[in-house]
């Protein structure tokens, strides 16, 4: 990691040395990985990366890790799709899609998790751990099982079992949390005070965000090194949003790509919408909510980094736009029926924002859009109900040709 | 001693209700506030609490019945 400097405090912009350690000894507020620019501009250049691998460690010199020990499963480059059939549907001529399900446990926290194994390493931790819902707990628990690390997995005692099973079958430890959501929050925090553990998304955290920047360097050169006119992003915790922007802005500061005027928008659910509902009230600070949405994967109802996405949307012209709960669903159909993706319900919200936005006529039919699709729909099947409508048929030709015949009328 | 870093968040109606002070007189707690926004539709303070045994604990489940929201500082971490 040749380019870092330091952890630096995103309030009161402390310094501290590169360590295992996600708060401000002073203020408490976040801290993040500093980078010594002219050094990365010295040893990078569009050629140095299109010669890397195929893979988000093409991106090496931009993260805080040495890429000869990088904990990879093979994540990154994922497609970026010319969405020509929904584009036209909803009236975009270059609408694209950031396939980010297609990751090897189909979904973006691959990129987070993979640079945090490695730092785990790096800093001698023997145990990995997060406490989680569905995809980062799958995710968490394949890297532990690459870098062989002893692994933890933390969640809700009431959580669906096919996604218990998703993390499970890689061997982790699993341990089901009982009590309220509150309750199992603030456990999972003390835990990351009481043991000397790598939590990817707490004491981690400052090296767990920067692997979603990965999407942002991406999606520029996918483009043919420039930035798009818009992106929609997921909303949870906000800091994929902040992140795909950081990437954006660190491309641009290089002069890998030209100035990017990117209007950044921020997709969340009705049910869970806290950075939204500050947007739209013009307020700067994020008030709590209690999550209530069919999108389980964006339900983060105190968001860690939600003033910093609001930041993000005022400094760039986006947008905060939530979904409808009774169009995510519609979202999900509506991406698989026109482009053959089939998303989770983070993904359902994305479209149905996507739709909301062209329609207050936010994005213009001829602007460069991508709509980042973050999940695999296999993981939320639960939540797509029963609209399957099958034609019931005996094996004869006949009755099936009229079957389908009045079906067809 | 018992050490917890922790976020309150007050809803509109107890911004005027002095939470910290009554941890102080009450529990016994020390409490040492790092960062704070209060504005007229709500407020949140990051602070530190210090206290004996178990009374960190207990001052915490007081605040969450009085309905000022109890997070730890790095917000919600259980993610999808």
């Amino acid at each position: 990691m040749p380019h870092v400097k330091c952890l630096q405090c995103r309030e009161c912009k402390s310094e501290y040395p590169i360590g295992p350690l996600n708060a401000c000894e002073f203020c408490f507020g976040p801290l993040e990985v500093s980078y010594d620019y002219d050094s990365v501009a010295k040893s990078v250049s569009r050629k140095s990366i299109e010669s890397g691998p195929n893979t988000m460690w093409r991106y090496h010199d931009f993260l805080p890790v040495d890429k000869e020990s990088a904990v990879d499963i093979s994540t990154g480059f994922t497609p970026l799709i010319h969405a020509k059939n929904l584009g036209r549907q909803i009236g975009l001529d270059h609408l694209y899609i950031k396939n980010d399900s297609v990751n090897p446990t189909f979904s973006f926290k691959d990129r987070p998790v993979s640079v945090t194994t490695t730092k785990a390493l790096e800093f001698e931790f023997e145990v990995l751990a997060c406490v989680s819902t569905g995809n980062l707990m799958g995710s968490v628990a394949a890297h532990g099982a690459k870098a062989g690390m002893e692994t933890m997995v933390f969640y809700p005692a009431d959580l669906e079992q096919g996604k218990i099973l998703g993390a499970a079958v890689y061997g982790p430890t699993m341990v089901a949390v009982e009590g309220t959501y509150d309750q199992a929050n603030r456990f999972c925090s003390e835990l990351a005070d009481a043991h000397r553990w790598a939590f990817v998304n707490i004491n981690m955290r400052p090296y767990y965000a920067e692997g979603s920047k990965t999407l942002g360097y991406e999606v520029a050169e996918q483009l043919g090194w420039k930035a798009p006119d818009h992106c929609v992003v997921p909303g949870a915790s906000g800091e994929l949003h902040t992140k795909i922007w950081k990437g954006l802005e660190e491309f641009e500061g290089i002069g890998l790509i030209d100035k990017a005027k990117t209007k950044m928008h921020l997709a969340q659910a009705e049910g869970c919408a806290p950075i939204v509902e500050a947007f739209e009230s013009g307020n700067n600070q994020v008030k709590p909510v209690r999550p209530k949405t069919i999108a389980k994967s964006l339900a983060i109802g105190n968001p860690a980094a939600g003033p910093y996405s609001l930041e993000v949307l005022r400094d760039t012209g986006g947008t905060g736009v939530f979904a409808y709960e009774n169009s995510i669903i519609d979202g999900i159909r509506l991406l698989a029926e026109t482009e053959g993706i089939f998303t989770e319900t983070a993904g359902g919200v994305v479209i149905s924002s996507l739709k909301r936005l062209v329609k207050q006529g936010k994005i213009k039919k001829d602007e460069v859009t991508v709509a980042f699709v973050t999940g695999n729909g296999l993981k939320t099947l639960e939540a797509m109900g029963d609209f399957v409508a099958p034609i019931e048929t005996k094996p004869d030709l006949d009755i099936f040709q009229t079957k389908l015949s009045n079906r067809k009328d | 001693m018992m050490t917890k870093r922790v976020k309150f968040t007050f809803p509109q109606e107890l911004i005027k209700e002095p939470v910290i002070y009554k941890l102080g007189v009450d529990f016994g707690i020390v409490t040492n506030i790092r960062r704070a926004d209060i504005r007229d539709d709500m407020g949140w303070v990051v602070l530190e609490l210090e206290g004996e045994g178990d009374v960190v604990d207990e001052g915490l489940e007081w605040v969450i019945s009085t309905g000022v929201r109890v997070d730890p500082i790095a917000g919600d971490i259980i993610e999808g």
